[in-house]
């Protein structure tokens, strides 16, 4: 159990080298600043099989599973955590797709996104808040087979270069409780009536576009549905569990990417006639950090495990992207810590790890959301 | 419980700067964010309206008022948001310099224009190799005749591409003794040798510019030697003190509007029917950082009293430093998990002082250095 498999060990190696071959130090500077996506990297990493490496071969997946994916989000973020980022979010929400989408669905756009032709996005939340909303606005009409779509969605991921979009929808007006009547809708991003607002730069993660996406008497055909009518709730929460995880991938590659160039720096850096890893604060900070980054991968790797082995677990998910994302935070600001002036300063990379790491720990809800969940798992109904 | 006793003088004047920074600040942050430097009209009229280098005596062309007048500049700018027109540094951390320090002829040459705003100040003390280590700098100062000669590389210099005039800290390289090698010097703009390098980039603090600075057989006459020859060290260790009482005040004033902002947000925001401020871990989240922040308001406006009173409180003012500075950052960050999707967007004001405030337990001497001397406060 405390050992990865040879096949996933290759994977692991595969992946830091891709990293390590294809991410480059003055193109991350460019994208981040210029707000672009790293189009090319995500052309040859889906080549090579890295883009839904979960899915399952006949949909030109890896037939792998979530610690697969685990790994690959780990070396990449560990390499550039804006890079890793974006290519790992590049099958953002398709999830919803391969656990639930018809056949017909799957065959049509799984190998698009596996292959590299496109992004895929979730266009859930309507709040500036986040996405544990149980009453939506936007709705679903059935017209003969078809579906009309109405209605605003806020902070869509990828939202101004996806393929398509995997839409809430309230499908049931009358449903009680409300999210009842919810269900998943996949909608091509070149139907008529969708326009699209990108929000402009953010804290981090500015490798991938984030917009508002209005839709406007947008019609798609009945069979867009995915899973069931009145279960979009369910299959959305099913879907964030699953996600958590390879957020807290993405977290764990970020930390262990700031962890490894301070710890080149306090090797280096010397003050006061010693190196900086000679200080004892510093090597303190050091085994702190150290210690948190592997309860980190402990629990990350836990809960992709579990969830390969037909155990997905809302509670064990959701205690991985928050420890995994607190872990980046607190070695983030301790790396900065330690790098003194040349931390905030851009050049030095770390202060952009920081940033995109505390993008990470807001997605898919803040901790204050994930202990909802947690403490809501363990305690259950109280009569 | 007031601690401070601010007089009717020092309320009219901060109402007075609050209107001027409506009118002048506040409408332009946002293009010198993205112009990442101040430009330097703003810095005069902040001059000709009477808000610079409020402690300079009135011979000297100051206003001549006392030290709680300088705190309620670095107080009201602070809660701008906007971090460029970096007042407080050329006021109350770099003109000191000359204050304290300068000859009468540098005093009635360089002071008048500190007050209008007609000339900005900065100071050189970090070095690439030398930054909490300030003695091991390498930049050396060798006299020629009537002339000093500078060699060496600034980094991190605050105001390094808007300045007029900069205080370089650089070292005798015949003197043995690390610590009474150094001396200060004052180099204008314009003095062949003298270069400004890279406008760097930052995580944050985008409208104020940073810079390094080279000089390269950079020639100054005797007469821009500040203070005593060899004194440089103690100089620098003396105003560092109130550089530190001025971080100190940057990082209660930002803790104490980023609450405000935190509270009418959680009033105003509406999840699944409720405002966010009905959730209990709000509340707790927002009574615990209210707390912590009366703390440190209560002991910084404790250690004005002491600064101003010109008492000994050199543990005090560290630990007041670091304290507010590493409580900034913590409410930064924990207050983006309030805000959401919302606190991602640069657009939201949270981002901004997310991204501000991360140098503030750096700067002015970091965390680890104020511990370290707390600690020999203790003669431990």
């Amino acid at each position: 159990m405390f050992e990865l498999t040879k096949a996933q060990k290759g994977i692991q190696k595969a992946a830091k080298d891709f990293a390590k071959g294809e991410f480059d130090k003055e193109l991350a500077y460019e994208l981040e600043r210029d707000n672009e996506f790293p189009t090319k990297i995500w052309e040859k990493a889906a080549d090579l099989g890295f883009i839904g490496i979960h899915f399952p071969e006949a949909y030109s997946g890896g037939a792998m599973g979530l610690l697969e994916s685990v790994l690959i989000a780990e070396e990449f973020c560990r390499k550039d955590s804006s890079i890793g980022g974006a290519l790992i979010h590049a099958s953002y929400a398709a999830e919803c797709l391969l656990r639930f989408g018809s056949d017909e669905l799957k065959s049509t756009y799984l190998p698009k996104i596996a292959e590299g032709e496109i992004l895929s996005a979730g266009a859930f939340s309507e709040s500036d808040h986040g996405s544990e909303e149980k009453t939506i606005e936007t709705s679903a009409k059935k017209d003969s087979d078809e579906w009309i779509i109405n209605g605003t969605k806020k902070y869509v991921f990828n939202g101004a270069q996806a393929g398509f979009y995997i839409v809430l929808c309230q499908t049931d007006p009358d449903a009680s409780p409300t999210e009842k009547g919810q269900s998943m809708i996949l909608v091509e991003s070149d139907r008529q009536g969708i326009s699209i607002e990108k929000v402009g730069k953010k804290i981090g993660g500015n490798m991938t576009t984030t917009a508002t996406v209005t839709f406007k008497d947008v019609r798609v055909p009945s069979i867009n549905l995915v899973g069931k009518e009145g279960k979009g709730y369910d299959q959305l929460q099913a879907y964030l569990n699953e996600s958590r995880i390879i957020l807290a991938g993405q977290a764990l590659g970020t930390s262990l990417g700031m962890f490894d160039r301070m710890m080149d720096y306090v090797k280096g850096r010397e003050q006061f006639g010693k190196k900086l890893a000679q200080f004892q604060i510093s090597q303190h900070k050091i085994a702190d950090m150290a210690t948190k980054i592997e309860l980190a991968k402990l629990i990350t790797y836990k809960a992709a495990w579990s969830a390969d082995n037909g155990q997905l677990d809302a509670k064990l998910s959701s205690m991985a992207k928050m420890t995994a994302a607190r872990t980046a935070m607190e070695v983030g600001g301790q790396t900065i810590q330690l790098y003194g002036g040349y931390g905030f300063m851009t050049e030095y990379e770390v202060e952009r790890y920081y940033r995109d790491a505390k993008v990470i720990e807001l997605q898919t809800g803040a901790r204050d959301i994930q202990k909802d969940i947690i403490s809501g798992a363990i305690i259950g109904k109280i009569k | 419980m007031a601690i401070l006793n601010y007089t009717d003088e020092h309320n009219q004047f901060r109402e007075r700067l609050k209107s001027f920074i409506q009118r002048e600040i506040l409408p332009n942050g946002e293009q010198w964010e993205k112009d990442h430097i101040v430009p330097k009209s703003a810095w005069q009229k902040m001059g000709q309206e009477g808000f610079l280098c409020p402690t300079v005596p009135k011979e000297y062309g100051g206003p001549g008022l006392d030290f709680l007048y300088s705190a309620i500049v670095s107080d009201e700018m602070t809660r701008t948001g906007y971090t460029g027109l970096t007042a407080g540094l050329h006021s109350d951390i770099v003109v000191p310099y000359i204050v304290s320090f300068g000859s009468e002829e540098q005093k009635k040459k360089f002071l008048p224009g500190c007050v209008t705003g007609d000339i900005v100040t900065a100071v050189a003390m970090t070095e690439p190799g030398a930054g909490s280590d300030v003695a091991s700098m390498e930049m050396t100062a060798e006299e020629d005749g009537d002339d000093v000669v500078l060699n060496g590389v600034k980094t991190f210099i605050s105001n390094g591409i808007i300045c007029d005039l900069v205080i370089v800290a650089a070292k005798d390289p015949n003197v043995e003794d690390k610590h009474t090698a150094v001396s200060l010097f004052i180099v204008e703009d314009g003095t062949p040798g003298f270069e400004r390098g890279k406008h760097l980039e930052k995580m944050g603090m985008h409208s104020q510019d940073t810079a390094e600075l080279f000089f390269s057989n950079c020639r100054i006459p005797k007469s821009n030697i500040l203070g005593d020859k060899g004194a440089g060290f103690i100089m620098l260790m003396q105003k560092l003190q109130q550089e530190r009482v001025v971080s100190a005040i940057s990082t209660v004033a930002a803790a104490e509007a980023m609450l405000e902002l935190a509270i009418d947000y959680c009033k105003n925001t509406i999840v699944n029917g409720k405002p966010l401020s009905k959730k209990q871990a709000v509340k707790f989240t927002l009574a615990e950082l209210a707390t912590e922040t009366k703390m440190n308001r209560v002991f910084l406006d404790n250690l004005l009293l002491g600064h101003t009173a010109g008492e000994s409180v050199i543990a005090e003012t560290m630990m007041s430093k670091y304290a507010s500075s590493e409580l900034a950052n913590t409410m930064a960050d924990r207050l983006l998990d309030l805000f959401g999707d919302f606190g991602v967007l640069e657009a939201s004001p949270l981002a901004r002082s997310f991204r501000d405030l991360r140098i503030t337990t750096i700067f002015a001497g970091t965390t680890e250095i104020m511990k370290t001397i707390i600690a020999q406060s203790m003669a431990l």
